[in-house]
């Protein structure tokens, strides 16, 4: 059977560059970068040539970037930390209402502690309010966080525009940039931002590998308190291997993202243009045009996100949902909430995330053997029935 | 999907009795799309108060899909007092058990056909 993966937003293939930059790093190159004899050397500078590379990418100064486990914690460093940095400075953080778990959730631990937490809203292509984000910002405010795009509908943000107004009332600005990185240029000094989150999976690296990105003089207090790596800005000995390889990564991102972003808006377009005419009540979830080029993301009325999945996957094709019903927690993915998408219609969430492993023929087949599915779930469906009837 | 039993699988794949009857004798619905889950029944009853034909529609995950083909297979041909008693738990037994998480919101086809018998008592008692 044809395998067609369509989920790069969960993971993506390790290019082989990738992969034969950090094979010695698993193997005889072994050595810790804290440490003072030559291995260690060794270790050390393969880390700072990665770093070199991640800097590069996003236009920022080398030693301005901390390592982290995944992006995860590098967006959960940049809420956390820089709120502690700045606690005797306010108790008010500013994120939008489509921000990832990672940023999310972390602001609303800090709301559990007594930090108060205005959440910007979008419009219904998911885009922030900018008025709104201005209007929220006030004396106590010490962190603005609104992500550069958004992973499950695609939208890209006005980060330049949003980092301006913060910048306007002396607020630190960040941006989870990890949906966006390797696709979209990023520019830390254009966009003005003062610190940004990027994951080396999102980018063709391997997973484990974050980073984030520090302006200068922004004091950070440290999530994980250990020894003085990272500039004693996070703790514990350094994953070589896996930074290395988001080194790597960033180096073919940077050289190749024209191209690389036209191919995927290529395939993306393809599915955006052909599904519609294939399947009626299909809807585009997110923005039209300020889109990322991998992201084709629809909600289908009158059928529920996991059934569809199965049904994919069973004929070899790996999506993603926001359905509630896929979602471990069972709820509904918040960022459709947030654009104002109906709980129902939300359920039919679903996410084709394109990759460079991805070729037209993949979108073909999808056309091919994803509207029979649809056809099938919706003559199981009570509401396509009862909207049958209403019709007449 | 390593969630899921081979049996909600197979039902799922292959859901029996998927339709509506035109004439039914009862109509059972439960849950609502906001939720995730929304399952109708439909009953037909014949002779010696058995159910000649039960059929579904659902709207939910591929465990709601499941459970109401394996409740409209264990239902049909029982008589209404033994259709009233078929458990929630019997049903995912049948399916070689549910997730954790499944087994409240996407477990209700034995309450929908439930309530399509009540329909048919009601209407009978009228």
């Amino acid at each position: 059977m044809r395998e067609v993966y369509l989920d790069n937003y969960a993971a993506t293939p390790l290019p082989p560059e990738v992969k034969e930059a950090m094979l010695p790093y698993l193997g005889d190159r072994y050595g810790n970068p804290s440490s003072l004899h030559s291995r260690g050397d060794s270790a050390r500078e393969a880390v700072e040539e990665a770093r070199d590379k991640v800097a590069a990418l996003i236009g920022a100064n080398a030693e301005e970037v901390i390592f982290t486990s995944n992006g995860t914690e590098a967006n959960n460093l940049a809420v956390k930390g820089i709120t502690a940095g700045s606690r005797r400075k306010g108790r008010h953080i500013v994120v939008s209402a489509v921000e990832h778990f990672s940023v999310l959730h972390a602001a609303r631990s800090l709301e559990k502690q007594g930090y108060e937490l205005t959440l910007v809203p979008v419009d219904e292509y998911g885009l922030i309010d900018l008025d709104e984000l201005a209007a929220a910002i006030d004396e106590d405010t010490v962190l603005v966080s609104v992500m550069a795009a958004n992973g499950e509908v695609g939208t890209i943000q006005p980060v330049k525009e949003a980092a301006g107004i913060a910048a306007g009332r002396e607020v630190p600005f960040h941006t989870d940039a990890i949906a966006a990185a390797g696709t979209v240029p990023l520019d830390v000094g254009e966009l003005g931002v003062s610190a940004l989150s990027l994951s080396s999976d999102l980018i063709y690296g391997p997973q484990g590998v974050g980073a984030l990105w520090l302006k200068r003089g922004l004091r950070v207090i440290p999530l994980l308190d250990g020894g003085v790596q990272e500039g004693g800005r996070r703790g514990g000995t350094e994953n070589v291997a896996g930074i290395v390889g988001m080194g790597r990564a960033a180096e073919l991102a940077a050289q190749n993202m024209a191209a690389r972003s036209a191919r995927l808006a290529e395939l993306r377009d393809a599915l955006i243009a052909g599904l519609p005419e294939k399947v009626a009540h299909l809807y585009l979830t997110g923005h039209p045009s300020q889109r990322l080029p991998w992201n084709a993301s629809f909600a289908v009325e009158f059928i529920e996100g996991e059934g569809m999945l199965l049904f994919l996957d069973q004929r070899g094709v790996a999506v993603s949902s926001g359905s509630a019903c896929t979602s471990r927690a069972l709820k509904g993915s918040h960022v459709l909430t947030a654009c104002g998408i109906p709980a129902e219609r939300a359920q039919g969430s679903i996410l084709f995330s394109f990759g460079l492993q991805n070729t037209m023929e993949d979108v073909d087949y999808v056309l091919e053997v994803f509207p029979p599915i649809v056809d099938r779930l919706r003559q199981m469906s009570p509401l396509y029935a009862k909207y049958l009837k209403e019709r007449g | 999907m390593a969630q899921y039993s081979d049996e909600v699988m197979d039902h799922f794949t292959n859901p029996r009795n998927v339709g509506e009857i035109e004439d039914a004798d009862g109509v059972g619905e439960v849950g609502n799309p906001v939720c995730g889950d929304m399952m109708t029944f439909y009953v037909k009853v014949g002779e010696d108060e058995r159910l000649e034909d039960v059929k579904f529609k659902t709207f939910g995950c591929g465990a709601a899909i499941a459970v109401s083909s394996m409740v409209s297979e264990m239902a049909k041909g029982k008589t209404v007092d033994e259709a009233m008693r078929i458990s929630r738990d019997d049903v995912a037994k049948e399916l070689g058990g549910l997730p954790k998480q499944k087994m409240h919101c996407s477990n209700l086809g034995a309450d929908a056909l439930h309530l399509a018998i009540e329909d048919y008592r009601s209407k009978k008692g009228n």
